[in-house]
């Protein structure tokens, strides 16, 4: 469960200071599919890093899964990264001289896990993606589609309960980005936390709960009724 | 936590990956390595060149020679433009009295025209005694040396050393043939078996005759050196001592040679010999420092142009400490591979010395080898630190964001 309390996140622009997350208060439960949508500089990606601990509140406090995550030191926030949340890029950011079960490895290598499992589980996650031949090849050999499976393979191969997506589909063609997003739907089905940051209003319809953002602040909490 | 075999891996796979980058890289290290060994081993190749050229003379020898190496303001016989007496014959055989002396041997040197039908070369003539096979601790092949008699008397013969015998005789057998050197004729009655570099003179190109011999063909009544072999280490102040007073006296009075022992010849050259190694070691080493320096930029380089990968791998829950581990490996096996290939350099450098120059014995010394490898290692990493803390600072969210 994500719980935020009167965060706020402010940048120093020269002498303005820039409220990017103004006061922002929202709980997340398990399993939700929450998408947040609002104009460019809303402070929905701001709010998207610090959920993903790459960046920190100017103040109020973060709970994840009962946990007071502002509180940890670098290298806790960097292991409950690696343990609890996946994100997929809109730019993909695979690593182009590994192959894709290299990039999709990563994660695990990066927790020190055994080198047996990890193989077990990148061939486990290549095939759940569709992604069995493409195992071997590197990221300029993939179409977009693939490489955002791949993507999606490596943020949720360490099983976190959290998976953050930013613009997941905004450099994908139609078909590709509907493949990917059912992917994601799939994941949360089995139970991921899934957020996505888009602007695109017909993949925010798809979730089941709806955050509007504006100047920092929430403007509107939606909970659609589930239709299936 | 990221094991440090997969971290070597991983590293390991962004150095291949860039080959442009990792060659140069490699080619500044090596430079620096091979050229701090191959400095190294010439001047340590000069060392020993020398300290050979002076301990193959023999040991405990006191040598004496003509002429002194320090003038004094006050001497009446350099106001009257009077120069040093010459070392005679006479002289070194008054150096034999002494107890403590071992063996004594006289020493001519000239050069000289030799032939035998037909076939001439020019030679250096060393003119001496029977001692002196003893004293130079030389091997005979073929025959004898030259008699044990009265040095004062010329005798007819003469020591060949194996490439005068191989040039002039060829296939013959070059004993008891008559030599002619300058406009005598001398017979062979031996052959040298020693080889190697002496006093400038290759043993294996020198003709040996009598002393008086050797005066007469070069009408000259000095002699150029007088070798004194002293019985032990510890007697030879005593024996130098002996040395000038006896040839003071001989001199009425006048102190005009020069006597000294090959250790102290020995020790000087050797310190300023190593001193040499150390001065071109260190400015080969700067090359080295260059090499860090340039690891320093390219890592920076590196750093900057990975700056989303590293942002990725933040993004993955790589820690600082993970990032800044992942660098300094990556700089570590790129200096280590510099230093082993700049090693390889270092040595085939050398042996192409040695080739070309074969009197030189180019070997670079142990201290060199592993002070270049180390100081390889320590800036490879030193200059890295600062690229790989910059890396270990960024703050992911700007660093995914620059593409």
């Amino acid at each position: 469960m994500i719980k935020l309390e009167n965060i706020h996140r402010n940048f120093q622009v020269g002498d303005q200071t820039v409220h990017a997350l103004n006061d922002i208060t929202l709980t997340i439960n398990d399993g939700e599919y929450l998408s947040v949508m609002g104009p460019s500089g809303s402070g929905k990606s701001t709010l998207l890093n610090l959920l993903g601990l790459l960046d920190q509140p100017s103040s109020g406090k973060y709970f994840l899964n009962g946990n007071d995550v502002t509180e940890l030191s670098e290298d806790m926030q960097a292991s409950t990264r690696n343990k609890n949340i996946g994100f997929v890029f809109q730019v993909f950011h695979l690593i182009p001289r590994l192959t894709a079960a290299e990039n999709i490895e990563l994660p695990l290598v990066l927790a020190g896990i055994d080198e047996k499992i990890r193989k077990q589980r990148v061939s486990h996650a290549l095939e759940s993606m569709n992604l069995i031949e493409r195992a071997e090849h590197k990221p300029p050999q993939l179409s977009g589609g693939q490489r955002q499976r791949v993507a999606i393979a490596r943020a949720t191969i360490m099983q976190p309960s959290v998976l953050l997506a930013d613009e997941p589909t905004g450099n994908l063609d139609q078909k590709a980005g509907l493949n990917v997003i059912e992917t994601l739907e799939q994941l949360n089905q089995h139970g991921i936390t899934l957020i996505i940051v888009t602007h695109d209003e017909t993949l925010g319809a798809r979730s089941t709960r709806s955050i509007r953002m504006l100047d920092g602040r929430i403007e509107s909490d939606n909970i659609a009724s589930w239709t299936g | 936590m990221l094991l440090l075999r997969d971290a070597v891996r991983f590293s390991w796979h962004a150095l291949t990956a860039n080959t442009v980058r990792t060659f140069l890289m490699l080619l500044a290290m090596s430079i620096g390595v091979g050229s701090v060994v191959i400095l190294t081993a010439l001047g340590e190749g000069a060392r020993n060149y020398i300290t050979n050229e002076f301990s193959s003379l023999g040991t405990n020898l006191v040598i004496v020679i003509p002429g002194r190496s320090e003038t004094s303001g006050g001497d009446p016989a350099t106001m009257l433009g009077v120069t040093e007496r010459d070392l005679t014959l006479n002289d070194a055989l008054a150096l034999t009295r002494h107890p403590q002396v071992q063996r004594i041997a006289p020493l001519n040197i000239g050069g000289a025209e030799i032939s035998w039908q037909g076939r001439k070369r020019e030679v250096s003539i060393q003119g001496t005694s029977a001692e002196f096979l003893k004293l130079r601790h030389w091997e005979m092949s073929q025959g004898k040396f030259l008699p044990d008699t009265d040095w004062q008397r010329p005798k007819s013969v003469c020591v060949i050393g194996i490439n005068i015998r191989n040039e002039i005789f060829g296939a013959h057998a070059a004993l008891g043939k008559w030599l002619r050197i300058g406009d005598r004729r001398f017979r062979v009655i031996g052959i040298l078996a020693s080889e190697g570099q002496s006093l400038g003179i290759d043993v294996s190109d020198s003709v040996i005759i009598p002393v008086a011999s050797a005066q007469s063909l070069f009408n000259v009544p000095s002699l150029f050196r007088i070798f004194v072999e002293v019985k032990t280490r510890e007697a030879i102040p005593k024996v130098m001592a002996f040395i000038k007073n006896t040839l003071r006296d001989r001199h009425q009075g006048e102190e005009d040679v020069t006597v000294i022992t090959q250790d102290a010849v020995l020790a000087t050259f050797d310190r300023i010999l190593t001193a040499l190694t150390y001065a071109v070691g260190g400015i080969a080493a700067i090359s080295l420092a260059v090499a860090g320096i340039l690891i320093m930029n390219v890592m920076l380089v590196t750093v900057s142009q990975r700056t989303s990968e590293i942002g990725l791998l933040k993004s993955l829950g790589a820690s600082g400490k993970a990032i800044l581990k992942l660098i300094l490996i990556e700089a570590v096996l790129l200096s280590s591979l510099g230093a082993a290939f700049g090693f390889a350099l270092g040595q085939a450098g050398s042996w192409v010395i040695r080739y070309a120059f074969p009197v030189l014995p180019a070997y670079p010394p142990t201290w060199a080898m592993v002070a270049s490898l180390l100081v390889a290692l320590i800036t490879g990493i030193l200059f890295s630190l600062l690229p790989a803390k910059k890396a270990a600072r960024l703050n992911p969210v700007d660093a995914l964001m620059r593409r």
